[in-house]
């Protein structure tokens, strides 16, 4: 038989004139590699079938479970319920996104304005033609691209950024990342210049206090750190 | 005409971000970068008082430009001091930027600080309120230093901290500094990308360690320089406000065989003689 876990979770239905926000407590088993979001299951099909959580892919791939956990945001299905000693863990929503209700927030519509604001697409004034292959680029320069565009919009690098909770504006690493992502493309056309357009100002790259919780806590382990910085250099070099 | 539309549009008449955000980023870390540097110099200086009393004398009149002014002239530590106020309005106008401005986001990173518990966030809360602390705590000291340079010596210094009750001031504006000059460097590093190497990660990991070096460093060798103010304070306060004399006088013999007094002053290239009243 496994140890007895503590779990609380803040319950609150943002869209309810009734709903209080409180902790709910629930005790259950440990079972062997018990990730959080096996846990949350087995609450909510044995102890509270009213407790919201979000999740897809189970596997730390879709990004979608993000969770304060212990105050620190993390994918619940890839934090395991042992490593927490002492037994209890405390779950809250991650902020800085709208809250839907209990652990479950809405970070899907956050990235599209996101990606909207970043104008996260290629530019380019070259007319595709489908019908041949793709202008070649260098392995390593690929390499650089695939590396920084391996984020999957979790939200958890916003959720750990005490600027962006700050400053609600602020277009947050993920943001900067996907910039810096395109600049590192050669398809995309795009000058520094219209980069500055983008994320030139304080709700941008200069806006950034360098806290790091971002590049700290980046499930994905973005170099979240050098990007932010290396953006900052192109863009306060322009005149 | 262009400017009343850029400030009411927040663009420029074709549509421009205004590059003042990344002006006045850079000039944030510039001065920064100045003061942190020109206060581990300072701290040196004012650490002379740890070898002797002559010497910090002897670095006090190389600072009022004994080496070309006869006697040296304390006019000149007012005009360093005035540039250094001038750079730090300029800093600490930019720096408060990035304050907390209003109740709702002071809450949110107390929170959000005392749930993540990370360190380089914390960091950023010391900073920012030891940059806040040090508007006040340094007004004191640069006002002082402003408009009495004349006192600054073993005994002026000293009696400044017992006598003159600057004392408790001092210690908070120690702590002050070296958290926020230290913190304020690492910061720099990782925000501009200094130093990063190919691994990021471990060179960041290396920097803090550098960092808190450097913090505990500043700091025993602060406090023992406050310590021996404050011991020479207290052994003179019954003649506070009396100048220092140097003690290391050597006979000289000029040209016409007379015996002179000497100052020994240092400068840049070691020690050097002058004649007093020459």
């Amino acid at each position: 038989m496994g140890r007895m876990i503590t779990i609380k979770a803040l319950k609150y239905n943002p869209n309810s004139k009734v709903s209080k926000a409180h902790f709910a407590k629930y005790e259950l088993e440990e079972t062997d590699g018990m990730t959080l979001f096996v846990a949350l299951t087995k609450i909510r099909e044995e102890l509270d079938h009213d407790l919201s959580f979000d999740f897809v892919c189970r596997a730390g791939i879709c990004g979608s479970c993000g969770m304060m956990v212990n105050g620190t945001p993390k994918l619940a299905c890839r934090t395991l319920t042992k490593d927490y000693e002492d037994g209890v863990i405390q779950l809250m929503p991650m902020p800085a996104f709208k809250l839907i209700k209990d652990l479950s927030v809405n970070t899907g519509e956050w990235m599209d304005g996101m990606s909207k604001r970043v104008e996260s697409w290629i530019h380019s004034n070259e007319e595709p033609d489908y019908s041949k292959l793709e202008r070649p680029i260098e392995p390593d320069v690929a390499d650089a691209v695939f590396e920084i565009d391996r984020c999957v919009e979790c939200g958890i690098c916003v959720a750990a950024c005490g600027t962006k909770l700050m400053r609600p504006d602020f277009v947050g690493a993920v943001g900067l990342n996907r910039v810096a992502r395109f600049e590192a493309d050669p398809h995309d056309q795009r000058s520094d210049e219209d980069f500055y357009e983008l994320v030139g100002d304080d709700n941008g790259v200069f806006g950034c206090m360098s806290l790091l919780a971002c590049e700290d806590n980046c499930p994905k382990h973005l170099p979240l750190q050098s990007k932010i910085a290396y953006m900052r250099r192109k863009l306060v070099a322009l005149r | 005409m262009s400017n009343l539309i850029e400030g009411f549009l927040g663009k420029s008449v074709e549509g421009k971000k205004s590059r003042m955000p990344a002006k006045l980023d850079y000039w944030q870390s510039a001065t920064g970068l100045f003061l942190a540097l020109f206060m581990w110099g300072h701290m040196f200086f004012v650490s002379s008082i740890l070898v002797s009393k002559d010497f910090m004398y002897s670095v006090t009149k190389m600072f009022e430009g004994i080496s070309f002014i006869k006697g040296g002239n304390p006019f000149l530590v007012s005009i360093a001091v005035a540039i250094v106020i001038t750079i730090i309005v300029i800093h600490a106008g930019l720096g408060m930027r990035k304050f907390p401005s209003n109740f709702r986001q002071y809450q949110a990173f107390r929170t959000h600080m005392s749930m993540i518990k990370h360190e380089d966030t914390t960091l950023w809360f010391i900073q920012a309120f030891t940059g806040f602390a040090m508007f006040f705590l340094a007004s004191a000291h640069l006002f002082i230093m402003l408009t009495k340079p004349e006192t600054i010596g073993p005994f002026g210094s000293a009696d400044r901290m017992i006598s003159g009750w600057m004392w408790p001031i001092y210690l908070l504006l120690l702590l002050a500094v070296e958290f926020h000059g230290s913190i304020g460097l690492y910061r720099l590093c990782v925000k501009w990308g200094w130093f990063e190497g190919d691994n990021a990660k471990e060179t960041r990991v290396k920097l803090k360690k550098v960092k808190w070096a450097i913090t505990i460093f500043f700091l025993v060798l602060g406090l023992a320089t406050l310590a021996a103010y404050m011991k020479i304070g207290l052994e003179h306060r019954d003649q506070a406000g009396q100048r220092y004399e140097p003690t290391a006088m050597v006979k000289h013999m000029n040209n016409l065989s007379k015996v002179e007094n000497t100052e020994i002053s240092l400068n840049f290239s070691g020690i050097h003689f002058q004649k007093k009243g020459a």
